[in-house]
């Protein structure tokens, strides 16, 4: 029995969980779950009010079902849609007053909370289930003027900020799962980067699922002010569980004149087991708005999780001369299911945009890249160049590329090109005669497959993508 | 649409139709009501918003017509049309009757020519599919015999006459192609009526070895809504060469959609959409790649002015087992002015790893250096751009492998 425990752990490096007792909210979606959760957080009576526009717009609507990945129905009135670790409701002053067990999750997981931590030079807000629960390095930031805490920590002391940008970019009746997330969010990331400040270092939260059936409703805020430039990072990886765990997440950037705004993403959570029991469902909105002119959002992520992940980080390039480019790897092995890709909306003049997406599939799995490029009439000079590219790993897996190109602009330029391919015989073959074993070797043609992606990640990210970029293929060939 | 009922009966009147028949029509008739025209909450109608340009361009839509007993004389007909054209086979459809089957240039023994269907069995899984089944006035079928092949293109004229207006004109057309056959068809596109819809479905079935050159010509202008449907299928060894002129309709939407069933099985479509004015083309293609060794190339290019608006959807599927594939697709768009449009939605589904799929899709203005080189060479600008307009078409125009065909559509498109 116990062999067959360690034997579990060892499929899934990251795949334990902390006993914490947990508060939780009354299970189901209702008025009062909602309530609840505003209470609990202190929010401001303006605060509820959104919410429950949100929920009121939520019961109008249903959700979408034209993506590839089907999954089974989702009873929200079965989740619980708030979960905190007990210490947040008094929240600890230093680390010596942070729950050791906390504590020693961080460090199984490797994030720099402690003094030795330091060094590495990464602030770092960990989400804990849903409380932000410590929160390092914040008078090098307070230093410069840079906020970043907790969006309830920011609704409390920053409201004039939330309410002017919150819902901005992805707005209370959008789709299903956003408007979900606007009324029963929990808890995230707040930044503000004031006007011509370059924020001295990366920005980090590590995110983490723990209690079973609590889906996680993060929501992320970025405002970059005029000139400014931020670099944020988004790890997450998730304890081992049967059940399938819901994640509605909601990243809204906004970068405002001359601002430029980097987000990079490692995913890595549990993508259920070799015959596709459990796994997280991965449903996140994510949206960036360059509102002002010369502005820029770039986005990078390497997707090597979850059951099913089914996402497109977009940007909309309202600003004259505004950028956007999108940077993506996703990997699925076993039974794992990819839907994602990215929205480059043109609406002002000379805005370019830039696509490079890499997709690999093996096993069982399906891989589908779904774009949009929508020029507007007014984008004159607007370009975009997209290349999407897909390697296949025997023949049970799927790769399928769904780009929508619509041009309404005589003066614009759209490039588009696809590839689907194998890994060649000769060069694994190649691989092997110098030493490497078949593993090795996939590993090693996938990292040069990938390499225009993985060098848009800062260093820190880097090197943990490509290590699991080898893992997620792990017996995938042979 | 009350008067779908209405209508179902005048054609059970002018065609005598038997109750069984009757019966028949009437079920694809409920699939059809029950869906309406599809609308662009219908995937596939995404870009062109079919429901919605029949509801306001057509409001008074009919079903049936009562000119089909109206004698027209072929000199009519031919009058406008290249003489080089007319000295092929020629089929003639006059308001969806198909009145004339002349293939004097051929073996008459070789191939045989069905006009009533005996039952067609087919499943329809689209409301356009159920409204032509329901309605459609006539109907042909060539079978061509074992090793024959045809010595002149045939061509098909769909002519419809001024006086029908805001009608749907629903055809059939079929062709069985047996072993080492070999046939061209030059499709042609020749109304003059107004603001009509046609409904034309075509299935191709071609078995080993046979070769099928299939060239829709739709040039003069007109005000009708244009949709034609063409499957094909496939067998070992066999090539469909589709090419597609969109220039002349108001609306129209060309879906091809080929089955390579069999190894060795090759399917090429290539497309040329010229549009002005308001017009709305549409070219969409799905490629169904089922067995080993089989190949798909598609070239589609577009020229806009004015308002116009272009879509090209071309999807690749690849089976599973059907290792060894070799796919391509490629869209350019030439957005000449300022109102124009371009869609493009170049897809792939592929499913095994032993493939070579890629597509490509461009879209933007002519090049303003090529421009300016032909200008220092003494040309005007509207020569430097028609020149390469003319480039560009030329691209697509050498996939014609009948170099007769080729020559013709040359002189139909006036590019030397």
């Amino acid at each position: 029995m116990r062999e067959k425990e360690i034997d579990k752990l060892k499929e899934y490096k990251y795949g334990f969980t902390t006993d914490i007792e947990n508060i939780r909210s009354p299970r189901g979606l209702s008025k009062k779950t909602i309530e609840f959760i505003s209470n609990i957080k202190n929010e401001p009576d303006w605060m509820l009010k959104w919410r429950m526009k949100a929920f009121e717009r939520l019961k109008k609507i249903k959700e979408p079902n034209w993506q590839k990945p089907k999954y089974p129905k989702i009873n929200y009135q079965d989740l619980y849609y708030y979960s905190a670790p007990k210490t947040a409701k008094d929240k600890p002053k230093s680390l010596d007053e942070v729950d050791p067990k906390l504590i020693e999750t961080y460090k199984k997981l490797g994030i720099p909370l402690d003094e030795q931590k330091k060094l590495s030079g990464i602030a770092v807000d960990a989400v804990f289930d849903s409380v932000s629960v410590a929160t390092t390095f914040k008078d090098k930031l307070n230093e410069v003027g840079v906020i970043f805490c907790s969006i309830s920590e920011a609704i409390q002391k920053h409201p004039e900020l939330v309410k002017k940008y919150l819902g901005s970019v992805i707005p209370i009746n959008d789709h299903y799962f956003a408007t979900l997330n606007s009324a029963v969010f929990t808890d995230g990331s707040f930044v503000y980067i004031p006007e011509g400040v370059k924020c001295p270092m990366e920005l980090s939260t590590y995110f983490r699922i723990n209690a079973s059936q609590t889906g996680q409703f993060e929501r992320t805020l970025i405002i970059a002010d005029k000139n400014s430039y931020v670099s944020y990072l988004e790890g997450c990886t998730a304890p081992m569980r049967d059940e399938n765990q819901l994640h509605a997440a909601n990243v809204e950037l906004v970068a405002l004149e001359g601002a430029e705004i980097k987000y990079s993403t490692v995913q890595n959570w549990y993508p259920g087991d070799e015959n596709g029991n459990g796994g997280i469902y991965n449903f996140v909105t994510k949206r960036g708005l360059c509102k002002e002119k010369n502005s820029k959002i770039s986005w990078t992520q390497v997707e090597t999780g979850s059951a099913i992940t089914w996402k497109y980080p977009s940007c909309i390039l309202q600003g004259d001369n505004s950028v956007g480019e999108f940077y993506s790897i996703a990997i699925t092995n076993n039974h794992q299911k990819a839907d994602t890709g990215t929205k480059m909306i043109h609406l002002g003049k000379n805005t370019k945009s830039k696509i490079i997406s890499k997709g690999i599939s093996a096993g069982f799995a399906d891989n589908t890249y779904r774009g949009l490029v929508d020029i507007f009439p007014k984008a004159k000079n607007a370009q975009n160049f997209t290349q999407c590219d897909s390697l296949l790993m025997g023949n049970k897996c799927g790769a399928h590329t769904i780009p929508y190109i619509k041009n309404k602009n005589s003066d614009s330029n759209i490039a588009h090109e696809a590839t689907t391919s194998k890994i060649s015989e000769d060069q694994l073959f190649y691989c092997q005669q110098r030493g490497l074993n078949s593993e090795e070797a996939v590993s090693l043609i996938v990292n040069g497959f990938c390499k225009e992606v993985l060098q848009q990640l800062p260093m820190e990210f880097a090197v943990e993508a490509q290590k699991l970029v080898g893992i997620s293929l792990e017996g995938s060939v042979g | 649409m009350d008067n779908l009922d209405m209508n179902l009966n005048e054609i059970k009147d002018i065609l005598k139709l038997s109750k069984e028949q009757t019966e028949d029509r009437k079920i694809s008739l409920l699939d059809f009501s029950k869906n309406g025209f599809p609308s662009k909450k219908d995937e596939d109608w995404k870009f062109i918003d079919l429901n919605r340009i029949i509801s306001s361009k057509i409001p008074k839509i009919k079903f049936s017509n009562n000119l089909v007993s109206k004698k027209i004389d072929n000199k009519e007909i031919f009058k406008n049309i290249n003489k080089n054209l007319l000295e092929n086979n020629y089929v003639i459809s006059k308001n969806g009757l198909i009145t004339d089957v002349v293939l004097d240039h051929e073996d008459k023994n070789k191939f045989s020519i069905t006009k009533i269907p005996v039952n067609i069995k087919e499943d329809i899984h689209s409301s356009l599919g159920s409204l032509n089944k329901a309605f459609y006035l006539d109907y042909l079928k060539i079978v061509i015999k074992e090793n024959y092949k045809f010595k002149k293109p045939v061509l098909i004229i769909n002519y419809s006459s001024p006086e029908i207006e805001n009608t749907v004109l629903n055809q059939r057309f079929d062709l069985v192609m047996e072993k080492n056959s070999s046939m061209s068809i030059l499709d042609l596109n020749w109304n003059l009526s107004k603001n009509n819809f046609y409904n034309i479905n075509n299935n191709f079935q071609l078995n080993e070895n046979s070769i099928l050159k299939n060239y829709k010509i739709d040039l003069n202008n007109n005000s009708n809504i244009f949709y034609s449907k063409t499957k094909i299928e496939l067998y070992k060894n066999s090539i469909s060469e589709n090419f597609i002129i969109s220039s002349g309709s108001e609306c129209s939407k060309n879906e091809i959609e080929c089955d390579l069933k069999e190894k060795f099985s090759s399917a090429f479509v290539n497309g040329i959409i010229n549009l002005d004015v308001s017009k709305q083309h549409e070219i969409r293609s799905k490629i169904n790649h089922l067995s080993e060794n089989t190949k798909s190339y598609q070239l589609i290019k577009c020229a806009l002015k004015d308002k116009s608006k272009a879509v090209y959807q071309g999807k690749i599927f690849v089976d599973s087992i059907a290792q060894k594939t070799d796919g391509y697709q490629l869209s350019k768009a030439i957005l000449l002015n300022e109102g124009t449009e371009f869609n493009g939605k170049p897809e792939l589904e592929i499913y095994a790893d032993d493939v070579k799929c890629s597509h490509g899709s461009s879209s933007g203005n002519l090049d303003e250096n090529k421009i300016f080189y032909l200008m220092t060479r003494g040309l005007s600008k509207n020569e430097a751009k028609k020149i390469l307009l003319d480039g560009f078409y030329l691209e697509v125009i050498e996939k014609i492998t009948d170099t007769k065909v080729k020559d013709l559509i040359k002189e139909l498109m006036k590019i030397r």
